[in-house]
């Protein structure tokens, strides 16, 4: 039979397109090493394993004016759609009878609140939320190509152009913090904006803050903000029973807010 | 392809019940994701019911040993086209084959996909028709004549030694093979259960419950294809092998209720955090697909329908019927089962404070028409596959060719 | 024994694949087609290099240094600057061309100042319909320094809280000044200048003491209701039927 040689041959024509392949492959490599160049610092005198972000969070000086959210969408292009938020605000009210209501805000920011009926409230506050950064965070456990990573510094972050868009990690978040951006069809979330502060800004959301509500800094340093916030305040995360060990911190965290 | 944003979204945000994170108002597993399980369930089904004649040499089931196979495998085929579609970016799919990120369940599923269809079905397939392919080669005119020739590896040996080797390596696939198979099925059911943010799947029994309502689907889905088969060509249909497919029916519905039974005790039990919201969702959503599709039509009916074709004395004929209507009932039961998970568990907020509502597309890339052609699909590769492969072994072995 | 032929076809065809899969993977896509490494930190260079569109508040300091002084001094000292003027990244690399939001309406202020129970006690409210209705706010309030023009004469402008619990109370009618005295410099600096708060039970005792005037308020014989606890320890000034 001839198939042997047949086999034989195909061995042959198959060992020059596959040069011929790599060689195109190996372009195409030096053109992605070349625009990551040499992992380690972003910016020039910038150390990401220097630094471990995260945030504070003061319940009882946040005023629900929303403009963490608004600053929110306007620094990172987050999608207008009142259901995209990287960062958003909720109001809970405790009624006398027990029940808790809870709304968001920034759904419908300049819109009629709920009103609340005075003689029924027990107590009311707002919670901003985001994306808490966890330490152990399961949508970056979750992700099948590795598309979402923790940073050095600690930041969670999704690579757009390896994202298959399977949307594991959107189920996996207990926080919600997660959505799918139909623009880039990937998922999408806060990244503690990641390009504010390796140049020494702060996040959108804490720089327009006007109560001081949030704080952001540096784990790693002493002296930083947060540091401070966390010695001076009783602090509580979200679901601590899930063991995500999240980076964002509240003080004041009242036992309803989940 | 520009995808948009879903035009319903705003509509559904009229129909939130109670409060949810604003982010949660996508339902993102969509009528596909309900589909990929359903299929895969019926794979593994299939393929245990017809280990079960290798293996334990169930001799009743026999007729529908090639049936079963040909079946699973043409589930199989179909069975990454739900998720692939699902993808917002499809054309990124192989690298999950490239660069699974180890720690995901998600990651492994390209390869055990593989492993199944390519280490055990086709091989188990290839040994098990090598000798009617060789025939059969030989019987047909080109074309056909060449495809079996290619589809037997031009192989020629069909003398007892060699058949004798097939039937040895198709036992020993089969062994490999119900591992695979409960890997295969079990694992869709882990990457539900190992999501701990959301109650509603988090849970260990979820892989095992997984498997066994996928072979109770399976089980039920070759019964009825054997039914529809058998009398499509006229030929009789076997009444033992009827009877022991629908035994064994009759026990996996059986151990699949118990187990869901334990799940739903457990929980209400335990009562967690999670009890009221999900209580909320079972009684404000998933009261017609859980409890009347799911647990009434999906299980008590078939299974009272089983004891009746079998303790009464029923004749054949109202037997048969019986158990088409079972094997009928069992699959809408199945489907409603993977629809309850997976939209069930998307249906309220991780907040507990609320619930979402899923509205299908009808048309569109995740709808209802492609989720029905995808349903239909393995059909018509069966169609092809049985047509192509047939059960009935190929009758006498023609004398070398000179 | 010699094993069969078609063992041999189809361990071809398995090493075939086998082979190809390997050969895919390992030598023809390059390292960096999946390399994590490289993939990270070219998401790090990217995420990096987004714009900045909100300049910080210390952007706007040096041509800005009026406004920048006269808020350091106010109430408003700890907003930033583009927390009521928006994204002005662009303002401050083009400053002629591009110009800055200036919220001038009746609708900015109350964003942060419109009564809600939310918000946390003390935090200036109004009641938008009734506080000065249809003025735009800066015609009162300089933005950047927020003291009103003429301090307001009724507490509920600052102490809107506890003048809505009082008001369901048996307290309702009750000036704030029968049982608190504020100085004049409390309108002015309001944390430095505290107003007096009772101190005693006796206090409480001008109505509530057997044999007082006041008809409408419940008596307690005042030497021996309650031990000697003080009565806020039982009773909240501000509503005082809530259940002690």
């Amino acid at each position: 039979m001839n198939k042997r040689e047949f086999l034989k041959k195909g061995a042959i024509a198959f060992i020059p397109a596959a040069a011929v392949l790599q060689a195109l492959m190996r372009q195409a490599e030096a053109s992605v090493a070349g625009a990551a160049g040499a992992t380690g610092s972003p910016t020039p005198g910038y150390e990401p394993r220097d630094h471990w972000y995260g945030m504070g969070i003061e319940v009882e000086k946040c005023i629900g004016c929303n403009r963490c959210a608004e600053a929110c969408k306007a620094e990172n292009d987050v999608p207008p759609e009142p259901f995209f938020f990287r960062t958003w605000v909720e109001r809970y009210t405790v009624k006398q009878s027990g029940e808790t209501e809870v709304e968001c805000i920034s759904v419908n920011p300049r819109g009629e609140r709920k009103a609340q009926d005075e003689r029924e409230v027990l107590r009311s506050f707002f919670v901003p939320k985001l994306c808490n950064h966890c330490a152990h965070a399961p949508c970056v456990q979750v992700c099948p190509v590795g598309a979402t990573f923790t940073t050095a510094d600690g930041v969670v972050l999704v690579d757009s152009t390896r994202c298959i868009g399977c949307r594991y990690c959107i189920q996996a978040c207990p926080y919600g913090a997660r959505f799918f951006n139909h623009r880039t069809n990937t998922a999408d979330k806060c990244t503690f904006c990641y390009h504010r502060v390796v140049k020494g800004l702060l996040p959108a959301c804490v720089e327009v803050c006007p109560t001081q509500a949030r704080v952001f800094g540096d784990l790693r340093s002493k002296a930083s903000r947060l540091v401070r916030f966390q010695r001076m305040n009783k602090i509580n995360v979200l679901k601590p029973a899930l063991n995500t060990e999240p980076k964002v911190y509240y003080a004041q965290l009242d036992g309803e807010v989940r | 392809m520009i995808a948009q944003v879903p035009p319903n979204l705003t509509e559904l945000l009229g129909q939130v019940i109670g409060y949810i994170y604003p982010n949660e108002i996508e339902i993102h597993w969509s009528i596909l994701i309900v589909v990929y399980p359903y299929l895969t369930g019926l794979v593994a089904g299939a393929f245990i019911l017809a280990s079960l004649v290798k293996v334990f040499n169930v001799k009743e089931v026999q007729p529908t040993y090639r049936l079963a196979l040909l079946t699973a495998l043409s589930f199989l085929l179909v069975a990454p086209f739900p998720l692939l579609l699902h993808l917002g970016h499809m054309e990124r799919s192989f690298e999950i084959f490239l660069a699974p990120h180890l720690s995901s369940a998600m990651a492994m599923f390209g390869f055990v996909y593989a492993w199944y269809l390519m280490g055990i079905l086709l091989l188990e397939i290839w040994f098990e028709y090598r000798r009617d392919l060789v025939v059969w080669g030989r019987e047909h005119k080109p074309p056909l004549r060449w495809v079996y020739r290619a589809l037997s590896l031009f192989s020629n040996d069909i003398s007892e030694q060699a058949v004798a080797f097939d039937r040895k390596a198709v036992r020993t696939i089969t062994i490999v093979g119900i591992p695979s198979a409960f890997l295969l099925h079990g694992y869709v059911g882990f990457i539900f259960g190992s999501i701990k943010a959301n109650p509603w799947w988090s849970s260990v029994l979820m892989p095992i419950v997984f498997l066994m309502s996928a072979i109770v689907s399976g089980i039920a889905l070759v019964l009825f294809l054997y039914m529809v088969i058998t009398s499509l060509r006229n030929e009789p249909l076997d009444m033992k092998c009827l009877d022991k497919v629908a035994s064994y029916l009759f026990y996996a519905v059986v151990v699949d209720f118990s187990l869901e039974a334990l799940d739903f005790i457990h929980r209400l039990y335990q009562s967690e955090e999670s009890v009221k919201i999900l209580a909320q969702l079972i009684s404000v959503k998933l009261f017609m697909n859980l409890v009347i599709l799911q647990v009434l039509l999906g299980m008590l009916v078939p299974l009272a329908v089983l004891v009746a074709a079998r303790t009464r004395r029923v004749n054949p004929d109202l037997r048969k019927l019986l158990y088409f209507t079972a094997a009928l009932l069992i699959q809408l039961g199945i489907f409603s089962t993977r629809w309850n998970v997976v939209i069930g568990g998307q249906l309220f907020s991780k907040s507990f404070r609320g619930l979402m509502a899923y509205k299908m597309e009808m048309t569109g890339l995740e709808g209802l028409v492609t989720a029905l052609g995808l349903l239909l699909a393995p059909f018509l590769i069966l169609f092809v596959l049985v047509r192509l492969l047939p059960a009935k072994r190929a009758e006498e072995a023609p004398i070398h060719p000179a | 024994m010699k094993l069969p032929e078609q063992v041999t076809r189809i361990a071809v065809v398995v090493a075939l694949v086998a082979t190809l899969a390997l050969l895919v993977r390992f030598v023809l896509i390059p390292r960096a087609y999946f390399s994590t490494a490289v993939h990270q930190s070219a998401t790090v260079r990217r995420e990096v290099a987004r714009p900045v569109n909100f300049a910080g508040a210390s952007a706007c300091q040096d041509c800005h240094a009026e406004e920048w002084e006269k808020k350091a001094l106010g109430y408003h000292k700890g907003l930033a600057c583009e927390t009521c003027h928006g994204p002005a990244a662009g303002h401050a690399e083009d400053p002629m061309s591009v110009k800055p939001f200036a919220p001038r309406d009746r609708k900015f202020c109350p964003v942060c100042h419109a009564y809600d129970a939310a918000r946390p006690t003390g935090f200036p409210q109004i009641n938008t319909e009734s506080h000065n209705p249809l003025k735009p706010c800066i015609t009162c309030h300089n933005p950047h320094d927020p003291v009103p023009p003429e301090t307001p004469k009724e507490c509920a402008a600052c102490h809107a809280q506890i003048a809505r619990t009082v008001a369901l109370s048996a307290h309702a009618l009750l000036p704030c000044a029968t049982c608190h005295t504020a100085s004049k410099e409390h309108r002015i600096a309001p944390r430095s200048a505290l107003p007096s708060k009772p101190q005693t039970r006796e206090f409480c005792g001008q109505c509530h003491a057997g044999g007082t005037a006041n008809p409408d308020a419940p008596k307690v014989e005042l030497a021996s209701h309650g031990g000697g606890y003080l009565c806020w320890q039982c009773h909240y000034p501000h509503l005082p039927e809530g259940r002690p």
